[in-house]
């Protein structure tokens, strides 16, 4: 084993690997662009993530607007600072873990599934079929995905905000013993339109790099049942991977100035 | 009677999956307007040949011609727009699973946008009753379908747009004798009424003589013989004489046998090195 000959052989499929995907992205997109476009798919996708993700995303917003609450609350006591809790709770929702968190609850939900459906069809040859129905597969199945990926995470991230802040209210003021109308006013003190922007920016991205995986892995999966299983999970865990990854990079444009 | 021209022209085609050497230098020309048969083996690579043809698997080496046209090594666009003159019943259905039966079978009209979606759903029920299913199918899911009425689901999903050529992967099997026989008029019918060329793929004899004019026997990844159905019962071939009799015993080794006994038998020298 040269170790020379094995750090180049993984340097090359991990670059065969990024370019398939950055060419499988620009594809979809532009072909999908340039039309027929497929409105009903589009409305379905957009229904299936936007909508059917709200509970999950909705629940995992609120407790942890609670938890951040309760969690400042006791680090900050320390520092006879409780005031800063409404601007620490909506804060750290908006810019930071709205975005992150929909994105991994929607790549957990709606990644997988778009990849057990794709990688279903492929290994069913329905992505054939739809071939010789004069039926482009990345303008039917992969550009409304993208699109509505991209289009309904950050109206998700925005419930999403609403509800960490009403967690957050909740604690304060039932267990914190904050005045309700304070605890508004203080939420609203410090924030800024940059800070909601950043993390709808950062939605969306999320949102394209979750339907993205999906749409790839299953695409690309090989097999019966359990390549589809494995393109799976290969789409949950590379979609969380490089939600985190473009999380600090997002963060780094907005905010290094 | 005049020779039809030439609507599908294949030349030396080949195509391996690591090491399994399925199609090894393939020659086939299909007549325009008329009905060849593809009978070989559980296995030779008869479905793997319709999808190189369609340019579905790319193929390794060797010509496919469509009218004239290249499909080995053709550009999306071309292949698109040649896959256009095409219906292909595959083997396994392929019905879109999230859309109800009508939709399946309107797909090809409603993505050439001919036609409204109401219209689609009306032609939709007479393509059904082609193949003998009626309207209570029409808002099924194809998961609801037994493994039969999926087959002529399919199959009316690729007759739908009256395509130039069809193609049919064992359009009969697991379909009951009486209904196989309404599927091969079926076929017939397209040929001589619609003018099409068609491929069908099929293991049922009773079912290659209704719909075949040509028979092409696949074997070792080559064609051993084409020609006319009439002179199938003598074609003086013995691998077509075991076929369509269906004969465990002769040239066909159909359990593995060691490489000495292949020498003794003495393989014909057409199929690949
Ligand atoms: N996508 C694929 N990947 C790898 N091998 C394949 C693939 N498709 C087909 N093969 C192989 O090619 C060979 C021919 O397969 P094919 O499906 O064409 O057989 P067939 O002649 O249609 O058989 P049957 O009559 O049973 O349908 C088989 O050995 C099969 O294992
Ligand atoms: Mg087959």
């Amino acid at each position: 084993m040269n170790p020379l000959a094995v750090t180049g052989r993984a340097t090359i499929a991990v670059s065969r690997t990024v370019g398939g995907i950055a060419f499988f992205a620009l594809d979809g997109m532009i072909r999908g662009l340039r039309g027929p476009w497929y409105p009903r798919q589009i409305l379905r996708q957009m229904i299936e993530i936007g909508y059917y993700s709200l509970p999950v995303v909705g629940l995992t917003a609120i407790f942890t607007g609670m938890v951040l609450a309760l969690q400042s609350y006791t680090g900050f006591a320390r520092f006879e600072a409780p005031d800063a809790i409404p601007t620490i709770v909506v804060l750290s929702m908006t810019r930071e873990l709205g975005p992150v968190l929909a994105g991994l609850m929607v790549a957990g939900r709606v990644g997988a599934a778009m990849a057990a459906e794709l990688g279903t069809m492929r290994v069913t040859e329905q992505i054939d079929a739809l071939l010789t129905l004069a039926t482009d597969p990345l303008r039917y199945l992969v550009f409304p995905r993208l699109i509505a990926g991209m289009l309904m995470l950050p109206l998700l991230v925005l419930v999403a905000d609403v509800i960490g802040v009403m967690g957050g209210f909740l604690v304060s003021v039932y267990k914190l013993g904050f005045g309700p109308i304070e605890y508004i006013n203080r939420t609203f003190d410090f924030l800024e339109a940059q800070d909601v922007i950043s993390g709808l920016v950062k939605a969306a991205v999320f949102g394209f790099i979750v339907a993205l995986m999906g749409c790839y892995q299953g695409y690309h999966s090989r097999g019966g049942a359990q390549g589809v299983g494995a393109a799976t999970t290969r789409a949950v865990v590379s979609a969380s991977i490089l939600i985190l990854t473009a999380d600090y990079m997002l963060t780094e444009i907005f905010f290094s100035r | 009677m005049n020779r039809p021209p030439v609507k599908i022209r294949i030349r030396g085609l080949r195509k391996s999956f690591g090491d399994n050497r399925v199609l090894r230098g393939l020659d086939l020309d299909v007549p325009a307007g008329r009905s060849v048969v593809v009978i070989g083996g559980s296995g030779t690579g008869k479905s793997v040949l319709l999808k190189c043809i369609l340019g579905l698997l790319p193929a390794d080496a060797g010509s496919i011609t469509v009218d004239g046209e290249e499909v080995v090594g053709a550009s999306n666009a071309t292949l698109d727009r040649i896959r256009r003159k095409f219906g292909m019943l595959f083997q396994g259905a392929a019905l879109f699973d999230s859309l109800p039966v009508w939709e399946n079978v309107a797909f090809g009209l409603l993505a050439r946008r001919q036609l409204d979606r109401a219209e689609a759903r009306e032609r939709a029920l007479e393509i059904l009753a082609r193949v003998g299913l009626g309207a209570e199918v029409l808002d099924l899911f194809p998961a609801e379908l037994s493994g039969g009425m999926q087959k002529r689901v399919a199959l009316a999903r690729a007759i739908a747009t009256e395509p130039e050529i069809l193609f049919f992967d064992e359009p009969t099997t697991g379909l009951d004798p009486i209904m196989a026989d309404v599927i091969n008029e079926l076929v017939r019918r397209s040929v001589e009424k619609l003018g099409a060329t068609a491929v069908s793929i099929t293991h049922d004899m009773a079912s290659v003589r209704k719909i075949a004019d040509r028979v092409a026997m696949l074997y070792e990844g080559v064609i051993i013989w084409e020609g006319a159905l009439a002179e199938i019962d003598r074609s003086g071939n013995p691998y077509v004489d075991q076929f369509i009799h269906g004969r465990a015993e002769g040239p066909i080794r159909v359990l593995q046998m060691a490489p000495a006994d292949r020498a003794v038998r003495g393989e014909p020298s057409r199929h690949g090195p």
